[in-house]
Parts: C-alpha cells; sequence; structure tokens
C-alpha cells in the first residue's frame, strides 16, 4: 500500500491505496463520487475524464497514486453554491443527452476545450471532444450545447469554462474550507 | 480491468531511477505518462513486480534551445511541445504529427519519451523524429550517458536502442528554422491509428525544393526515412507533376503490414499518395 494526499473537488483526502488502483477506481469505490464514470476498457470512450491540475485527462488511465500531491476535479465539483456550472445548463438546455452515460466526460471534456479555446468553431468542438464517444450518437446536441456555453462565456465576460487552476484553486479552498 | 498488483516507486532522480532499475532487473517496468503502459497492464499482457514512475522526476521535463538543438526533456507531454514556440518554429514538423496523436486528454498525459521507447510501428512520432535527424541521450546503470544517431534508435517492433536498465533523458533535435512541414495522417475514422503517415519537412527557395526529408509510419516495423526520394526532391519545383514523380517510388523497398484496415499493396499505393500530398503540402504550394 502506498499512501498519496490528493485534493478532490475542493476537499484534501489522504489515504492508503494499492498501487494498482486506477484513479477512476478510487474516485468511485474511495470516495464515493460515482458522478465519474467508466464506459471502456480501452480507454477510448472518455466517460472518465476529470480534470488533474486543471487539465483534462481519462482516468481510466492514471494509477491513483500518480495523483498523489495533485488536485483532481470531478463531475460533481463543477456546481459552485448549488449553481450548476454553465457548461452543465447548456448541455441542459440544449438536451445535449439521451442516456447521459457519456455526459460527465464530456461535460468536462468541454470545460477544458473551452479553456484553451473560448470560441471554438464547429470543427474545433468536433474534434476536441474527438476522445468522448456517445454511443448514443448525440453529437448535435452536444455541439450546439458546447456553442451555446461559449456563447454564454462571451455575453458574461468570463470563460464559461472555469476549472482553469487558478479559479479553481480559489474555489476549491472556500469549498474545502466550509466542509 | 485493473492491472495485476505491483510494488511502486517514484524516485525524484534520473540517478535514483536508475539505482532502482539496477536493482530490480527485468522485475521492474518504468512508466512514463502510462497512456501505452496502463492499458497494457490492465489488460494484463505484461505484469512487473515494480512499477518505477518518473513522474515526479523534474529533470527530465521541458524544453531548452542548445546552439543548433532542440532539447526536448524525455518526460515533456505531448501537450507541452504542442505549446511550445520553440518546437514550432524550429521543428515545425514534431507539432504538426503530434496533434495528430490520439486525444486532447491522452495528449496531457503521454509523453514524447514514452512514445518513442514505446516505438509501436503506427505511432505517429516516430517518422518526424527520424526525417528530423534527432538524436537520443540514454542514461545507463554507472549514471553515464551515451548518444544513440537517428539511423540506430528504432531496432525492431517496439524495440529501440535503450537497453535493459537504462532510461531515455533527451531527445535532441536538429533545429529546421524555416522548413515548412507537414505531417499526412491517413485513418478512416477520427481517434485512430495511423493506416499510414507521411512526415515531410521542405527548404524551399523560391518555388523550388533545395532540402526535403521525408518519414514514413506504418511502413515496416519500424518508422522509416525515404532518403532516395528526398534526394530525387532536391531542385524539383514545388509542382503537382514534379513531386507526383520524384515520390513515385517511395514505397520500394518497404515491408509494411497488411491487417483488417489494408494490406500491404494498398500501404504501398498510399504511401505515394500520401507522400505527394504532405511534400506539396509542405513546400507551401
Ligand atoms: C486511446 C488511445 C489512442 C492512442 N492513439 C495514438 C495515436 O493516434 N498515435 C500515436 O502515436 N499514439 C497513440 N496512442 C499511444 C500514445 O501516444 C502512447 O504511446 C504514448 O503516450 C506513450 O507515452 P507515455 O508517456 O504515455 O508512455 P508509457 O505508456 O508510460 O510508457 C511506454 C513504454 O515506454 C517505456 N518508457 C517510457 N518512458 C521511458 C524512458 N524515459 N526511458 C525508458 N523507457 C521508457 C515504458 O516502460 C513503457 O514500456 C494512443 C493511446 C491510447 C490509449
Ligand atoms: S472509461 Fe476511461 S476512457 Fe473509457
Ligand atoms: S447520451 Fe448515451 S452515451 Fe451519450
Amino acid at each position: 500500500m502506498t499512501r498519496i494526499t490528493v485534493t478532490v473537488d475542493g476537499t484534501k483526502y489522504s489515504d492508503e491505496v494499492e498501487p494498482r488502483k486506477l484513479l477512476v477506481s478510487y474516485l468511485r469505490e474511495d470516495l464515493g463520487k460515482t458522478g465519474t464514470v467508466i464506459g471502456c476498457d480501452t480507454s477510448n470512450c472518455g466517460a472518465c475524464t476529470v480534470h488533474l491540475d486543471g487539465t483534462s485527462v481519462k482516468s481510466c488511465n492514471v494509477l491513483a497514486v500518480q495523483a498523489d500531491g495533485h488536485e483532481v476535479t470531478t463531475i460533481e465539483g463543477l456546481a459552485q453554491n448549488g449553481e450548476l456550472h454553465p457548461v452543465q445548463t447548456a448541455f441542459h438546455e440544449c438536451h445535449a443527452l439521451q442516456c447521459g452515460y457519456c455526459t460527465p466526460g464530456m461535460i468536462m471534456q468541454t470545460c477544458d476545450l473551452l479553456k484553451n479555446n473560448p470560441d471554438p468553431s464547429e470543427q474545433e468542438i468536433r474534434e476536441g471532444l474527438e476522445g468522448n464517444l456517445c454511443r448514443c450518437t448525440g453529437y448535435h446536441n452536444i455541439v450546439k450545447a458546447v456553442q451555446q456555453a461559449a456563447r454564454q462565456g462571451h455575453e458574461s465576460g468570463t470563460a464559461a469554462a472555469d476549472g482553469s487552476p487558478a479559479e479553481t484553486a480559489d474555489a476549491e479552498q472556500s469549498v474545502g474550507a466550509t466542509a | 480491468m485493473i492491472p495485476a498488483s505491483f510494488d511502486y516507486l517514484a524516485p525524484t532522480t534520473v540517478a535514483e531511477a536508475l539505482a532502482a532499475l539496477a536493482e530490480h532487473g527485468d522485475e521492474a517496468k518504468v512508466l512514463a505518462g502510462g497512456q501505452s503502459l496502463l492499458p497494457i497492464l490492465r489488460m494484463r499482457l505484461n505484469a512487473p513486480g515494480i512499477v518505477i514512475d518518473l513522474g515526479k522526476i523534474a529533470e527530465l521535463q521541458g524544453i531548452s534551445e542548445d546552439g543548433d538543438e532542440l532539447v526536448i526533456g524525455a518526460m515533456t507531454t505531448y501537450a507541452a511541445v504542442l505549446a511550445s514556440g520553440a518546437v514550432s518554429t524550429h521543428a515545425a514538423l514534431l507539432s504538426k504529427a503530434i496533434a495528430t496523436v490520439a486525444d486532447p486528454q491522452i495528449r496531457h498525459r503521454g509523453t514524447i519519451g514514452g512514445a518513442l521507447v514505446h516505438a509501436d510501428p503506427a505511432g505517429d512520432v516516430g517518422a518526424p523524429a527520424l526525417a528530423l535527424g534527432a538524436r537520443y541521450v540514454i542514461a545507463g546503470a554507472d549514471g553515464a550517458t551515451r548518444t544513440v544517431e537517428a539511423d540506430d534508435f528504432f531496432e525492431d517492433l517496439f524495440t529501440t536502442a535503450v537497453g535493459e536498465g537504462e532510461l531515455l533523458t533527451q531527445i535532441r533535435v536538429p533545429k529546421h528554422t524555416g522548413w515548412g512541414a507537414h505531417y499526412e495522417k491517413f485513418v478512416r475514422v477520427s481517434h485512430q491509428w495511423s493506416i499510414v503517415g507521411i512526415a515531410a519537412t521542405v527548404r524551399s527557395e523560391g518555388g523550388t525544393i533545395a532540402e526535403a526529408r521525408v518519414g514514413l509510419t506504418n511502413m515496416g516495423s519500424t518508422p522509416l526515412r525515404a532518403k532516395a526520394v528526398e534526394q530525387a526532391l532536391v531542385g524539383q519545383p514545388a509542382t503537382d507533376e514534379a513531386v507526383r514523380s520524384a515520390v513515385a517510388s517511395v514505397a520500394e523497398g518497404t515491408n509494411p503490414p497488411s491487417d483488417l484496415n489494408g494490406d500491404a499493396v494498398y500501404r504501398k499505393h498510399l504511401a505515394s499518395v500520401l507522400t505527394r500530398r504532405a511534400v506539396l503540402a509542405a513546400a507551401g504550394a
């Protein structure tokens, strides 16, 4: 067993884990963060996408021990003070889901995409979500939701993609302080 | 699936990592970004007794310039290479090829060193590194380093000059400042490995090709360099007709695989079509 210290969704955890434990299993089984799901065995589908130090990764392809000393944000950490994150709202309003299984990963990858490119073209959206598969094939509305989130980011003058390292750090500290 | 049990070490210096490798011998496996190794462990195609994680070794990360070479630390991620102005200015071919690898999530974790040591013949980093004449700094158990020339690095399927107990520490890429570059990757669906990929970089003078470098992905058990085609391109105008005839023989002497995506004959045909496209795009035509 190896001791790791990880900040997840603003709360600091210190746990003994088996080195072979995948980050996604640590999140789901040890921390109960079942919002992050597993959709494949080959690291192709992207359903398990979370942010590690503010950038997107497939948590089925990272060991929990590799997250030691780092910060993880999951889909459960996006809403702040009961307010959905703008990307979550856009997915809801554009009906960007059918069964919803791919949605946590799609939303986490969308945040990453908009952080790097606040005004993506349709082609850039499709390429930015290349590592996220929707088994229900509802890509059309997913693209619309990303476009709506991008527009809202412009109107409010803030990137819809917080989860940028600086902003996450602040948000998470306050969550941690009240937890 | 989850991997079989293993012990885990996360050294913070190259010296510590080499000592651990020496101590554990063939029980040990090095972990870089894990984007090839973790799927292999999860499918239980390999079950090392101990995994040595290079993720905490700061000296293996980062990009610097040393005279007419770019020096890229083995643990530099794809994303960091893509974000580097030095790489896009002096070795644009590398940026173009890496932009086609996998997806953003995997490019955030995967490292250039891991990709090169893994040496998958369908991987997109080997051919551009070979075409650019990259050299490889390898550290051994006694702490001494040696430098391997571009043509000697890739030995066979999944096999490079990096031996057991050794670590790749740096990739040294000769600057190709002002050269145009293009990576033409042929896939049937998005997010697929190259069926064939062509890496081309060209120095043009007026409309004429003054120098060219061409690397081939998935046309044999290792990345290949098409030196005869490079010679044939020198002095040619960057026109469809001239380039078509200069690259026609690009697949000569290659031994590409036959699989569900295409047989060897089809890959040879693809290679000449894609090389023409890649060279013309690199020449800005
Ligand atoms: C879904 C998916 C899609 C992909 N698509 C593509 C694609 O389109 N094109 C492509 O080129 N690749 C693709 N890849 C593969 C990917 O690019 C990996 O090959 C690459 O990330 C490996 O680098 P790594 O740092 O993750 O290495 P790891 O997986 O950690 O290691 C790979 C191997 O190299 C060894 N190693 C690593 N670093 C060193 C070192 N410094 N010294 C000595 N040995 C070392 C390890 O022991 C291991 O054997 C894909 C992967 C996935 C999961
Ligand atoms: S579960 Fe991680 S990519 Fe499919
Ligand atoms: S909504 Fe069902 S997998 Fe995407």
